[in-house]
């Protein structure tokens, strides 16, 4: 049996040593434990959202739009934008998980103050966090997939690889919440996380191609990760793999290493104050 | 004696006390409840009015939406969801703050002031806030040209109508909310997220397969919006389903005030 | 002087223009009791998270088992218990889900730590509360388990940040004794707190801080004996009388404390003094003889009222 210093000691000379102890699964089985008395109802909705979407746009909107020509062809319109509220929902769970409930425990209860009181680091915590949170965003995906596929939205089998793509561009994404988060003092500031997301959605090409923009607000959209995160599902789904997809799967290794980065330190300035 | 505290004035006033503290909060937030006031319907203007707008008139023209112009059919839906949306945001969030998070309305109870006047104080405030937004989005509407200045500001007076009604309802279902575990979550995935879908915002509800059509129905957004665009660019609406409409929502109205104050009465009693 | 195991010089933290610890220096020696006492705002917490490598100093030195803090924070924080000023435990876990995960932290075996969680409900009496959620708890019973968290990984050093605070008084009696136990093990403690009676209990040696700065260091008999009298009368005219005597009672003794409904008068024989007052037909509502204590040693170094 070694003892907390023994284990402590033994990683003193790593590098890093004091941003990570290597047990970001000690954070990743304390939210297991957490989930078991957790209430599953708003765990077991989640998935709901991009459905509705899909049912509603599908349907009602399908109707007055009709096909949507795109490099894959012209498409069905609920075709179409399957894989963009795939996308959406992987982008929008990840900023929940990374965003409102990082904040709560960062302010109200206090959680990672005691985490990091321990030998656990800034780069534990951090990455514990993020990547349970990647659990939930995987197990949506799948269910979202079991849902669409028999409707006939899912072209081909090598379409299951949205399945890991929409688990990285979650990465992404938590990864550089929480950092934002960690700014924000009051629920109120909060909101402003919201108000700034919508318009990166609605404008990033879920619900139709951006190609009806004007050049310089694609150009712009072109800069935002929802665009590339929709994008690069969206290659996936169709199996139009080009040098396009690559930039937008770089576009996001790029973002969990700055994400991660600024979390790490933003979160050893917070609490070694 | 006289300490300066009359009693009768409490009895009579005390709905616009709470009223005003609660504007009173609001204000300290105006510059965030004015971003989402505009920046949240202007932003679904601009997106789906203009880019789904340009794929449908390409496609159907002006055959699907009544025959009007895509940004106009969907620009009294917009109108009617920032009214509901905002009564929901002034109504559940207090509501739920003053039981539960803070147990500020004991404390209001606590003087003369009733558990009613706190909950029409509530009410009010949520009302100028409703009022507030969906002035300022219809100026909006009218300053772009979607929406006329002259044969128009009936729709804005409907969503507020629809914005009261709902916040009323809103009141009365959260007064009865004792576990916030999930409560908000739920409501926005399971109420407010359909409601906003399955309501015709965005197409005719009659687009929808049968079975999906009662959301609407039931759907205060649905009635709301039905009646913005026949005052706001005169959809052909029959006169019963103006009254239905009309109906829906004066039943919500009065039945939310009802279950609101028996509600608020029985929590602070306790 | 035995090998110290905790040395700061010169410690310094400032947050913004605001000093909050003023370049203090002090030792702690391995089984060491250590106290901080001190008046509120005086820096005591702020002084105990820099031990704890959870804060950064401003300037000065400090080294724990002869390591930096901000170079081997994990290290050293591998070694100490922390109990903090603020309870901060995990509010979606029970009781023991709490003590687990905690010792989980440190990379504990599951084996170890679930056998030490059994021994800690027990520590902590709360046995049968044990698979209750944290928000449940009473006060009381959420500072034991905060208090029996700091011991899952087994610690060398265990740092108490006003540890009693809440807790009644049976409770509080049988914390002292357990930490008696714990440093008969040899476990260094380090305290805070405002109960001048649990400091004496507690400590070998405290030192006494005010506006960041260290006022006084001994044992508690030292600090008694270098900053008071043998003994203290207490005793009482009425508030409004109080201020009259006041002035007369000055010259009798060597020191008198003014407080808001008693005067202290500090000599050292105090029956003897009582009956000068009495010579003087001053004839008190109440009045006291008792030694001296921590109380007297704390008014005279931080009160307001200190008057000489
Ligand atoms: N994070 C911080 N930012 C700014 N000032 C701080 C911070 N932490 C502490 N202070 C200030 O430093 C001073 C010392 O605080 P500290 O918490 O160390 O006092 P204390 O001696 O523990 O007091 P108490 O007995 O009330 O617990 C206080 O004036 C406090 O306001
Ligand atoms: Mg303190």
């Amino acid at each position: 049996m070694r003892s907390a210093v023994e284990i402590a000691d033994a990683r003193a000379n790593k590098p890093g040593h004091q941003l990570y102890a290597g047990r970001a699964r000690a954070i990743i089985e304390r939210a297991s434990i957490a989930l078991r008395s957790s209430t599953w109802v708003p765990i077991a909705t989640g998935f709901i959202e991009p459905v509705l979407y899909l049912l509603a746009f599908g349907y009602g909107m399908g109707a007055l739009i009709g096909d949507i020509s795109t490099s894959a062809g012209a498409i069905d319109y609920t075709v179409f934008i399957a894989p963009g509220l795939l996308a959406t929902s992987a982008m929008n769970g990840a900023i929940y998980d990374s965003t409102w409930n990082v904040f709560f425990k960062l302010n109200e209860s206090k959680l990672y103050q005691g985490m990091l009181a321990t030998p656990l680091g800034p780069l534990d915590v951090a990455l514990g966090e993020i990547i349970w949170a990647l659990f939930r965003g995987l197990s949506y995906s799948i269910a979202f997939m079991l849902i669409t596929a028999p409707l006939g939205l899912v072209p081909s089998w090598s379409a299951l690889l949205a399945i890991p793509a929409a688990v990285l561009i979650a990465f992404g994404f938590a990864s550089f919440g929480m950092a934002i988060t960690s700014y924000f003092k009051t629920y109120q500031q909060m909101g402003l996380i919201n108000i700034a997301l919508l318009p990166m959605f609605l404008f990033s090409g879920s619900l139709y191609p951006i190609s009806v923009y004007p050049d310089w607000l694609e150009f712009t959209i072109k800069l935002l990760p929802t665009w590339h995160g929709i994008e690069l599902i969206r290659d996936i789904w169709f199996g139009v793999i080009d040098f396009s997809s690559f930039s937008h799967l770089s576009y996001f290794i790029v973002m969990i290493v700055l994400g991660l980065f600024f979390t790490t330190r933003r979160l050893r300035d917070l609490f070694m104050r | 004696m006289n300490s300066g505290v009359s009693v009768e004035n409490i009895r009579r006033n005390g709905a616009l006390y709470v009223a005003e503290s609660r504007i009173r909060q609001m204000s300290k937030w105006k510059g965030i409840i004015t971003l989402v006031a505009v920046g949240n319907p202007l932003f679904y203007l601009v997106a789906i009015g203009i880019g789904i707008g340009i794929l449908v008139t390409e496609n159907s023209g002006t055959s699907g939406t009544g025959g009007v112009e895509y940004i106009v059919f969907i620009a009294p839906a917009l109108l009617a969801n920032t009214a509901l949306l905002g009564a929901m945001d002034e109504t559940v969030f207090p509501v739920m703050e003053g039981f539960k998070w803070r147990k500020m309305f004991y404390a209001i109870n606590s003087t003369p002031i009733t558990g009613p006047q706190i909950a029409l104080g509530v009410f009010i405030a949520a009302l100028v806030r409703v009022a507030f937004s969906v002035f300022l989005y219809w100026i909006f509407l009218v300053a772009f040209g979607v929406l006329s200045f002259q044969d128009s500001w009936m729709a804005m007076v409907v969503a507020m109508y629809g914005g009261a009604a709902f916040g009323a309802l809103m009141m009365g279902v959260v007064a009865g909310v004792k576990k916030d575990d999930y409560f908000l979550t739920v409501l926005g995935r399971l109420v407010i997220t359909p409601l906003f879908l399955f309501s015709g915002t965005f197409f005719p509800l009659t687009n929808m397969p049968i079975y999906l059509q009662p959301i609407g129905w039931i759907s205060p957004l649905w009635h709301t919006t039905e009646l913005g665009r026949y005052f706001g660019y005169g959809q052909e609406i029959s006169g019963s389903m103006l009254s239905i409409h009309f109906l829906f929502l004066t039943a919500m109205l009065v039945a939310g005030i009802k279950i609101a104050n028996i509600r608020f009465t029985n929590r602070l009693l306790k | 002087m035995p090998e110290s195991l905790i040395s700061a010089r010169g410690l310094t933290k400032k947050f913004g223009d605001f000093t909050a610890v003023d370049g203090i220096d002090f030792d702690v020696a391995k089984g060491e009791s250590f106290g901080l006492l001190g008046p509120n705002g005086a820096g005591k917490s702020t002084t105990m998270r820099i031990i704890a490598a959870t804060s950064r100093r401003t300037s000065g030195t400090i080294s724990i088992l002869g390591r930096d803090p901000e170079e081997h924070g994990p290290q050293v924080r591998a070694h100490l218990g922390v109990v903090p000023q603020q309870d901060n435990l995990d509010t979606e876990l029970t009781v023991t889900e709490n003590l687990y995960i905690y010792g989980r932290y440190f990379g504990l075996s599951k084996k170890f730590v679930n056998k030490k969680v059994e021994e800690l409900l027990a520590f902590a009496q709360l046995e049968e509360k044990k698979d209750v959620k944290v928000e449940a708890l009473s006060g009381g019973m959420k500072r034991r388990l905060t208090i029996a968290r700091a011991l899952v990984s087994e610690p060398d050093i265990l740092m108490l940040d006003e540890p009693t605070t809440g807790l009644d008084p049976q409770a509080r009696h049988i914390l002292w004794d357990r930490l008696f136990r714990l440093k008969e093990d040899g476990v260094t403690l380090i305290i805070t707190t405002h109960f001048m009676d649990e400091a004496e209990q507690l400590c070998d040696r405290l030192v006494v801080m005010d506006k960041g700065k260290i006022m006084a260091e001994g044992s508690p008999a030292e600090l008694i004996k270098e900053y008071s009298t043998r003994e203290v009368l207490e005793v009482r005219f009425g508030s409004d009388r109080n201020k009259e005597v006041a002035p007369i009672l000055r010259e009798m003794c060597d020191r008198i404390e003014e407080l808001p409904d008693r005067i202290l008068l500090y000599v050292e024989d105090g029956e003897l003094l009582l009956e000068a007052i009495a010579a003087k037909k001053l004839h008190p509502n109440t009045s006291l003889v008792r030694r001296s204590s921590l109380e007297d040693v704390f008014l005279r170094l931080t009160g307001r009222s200190l008057i000489e």
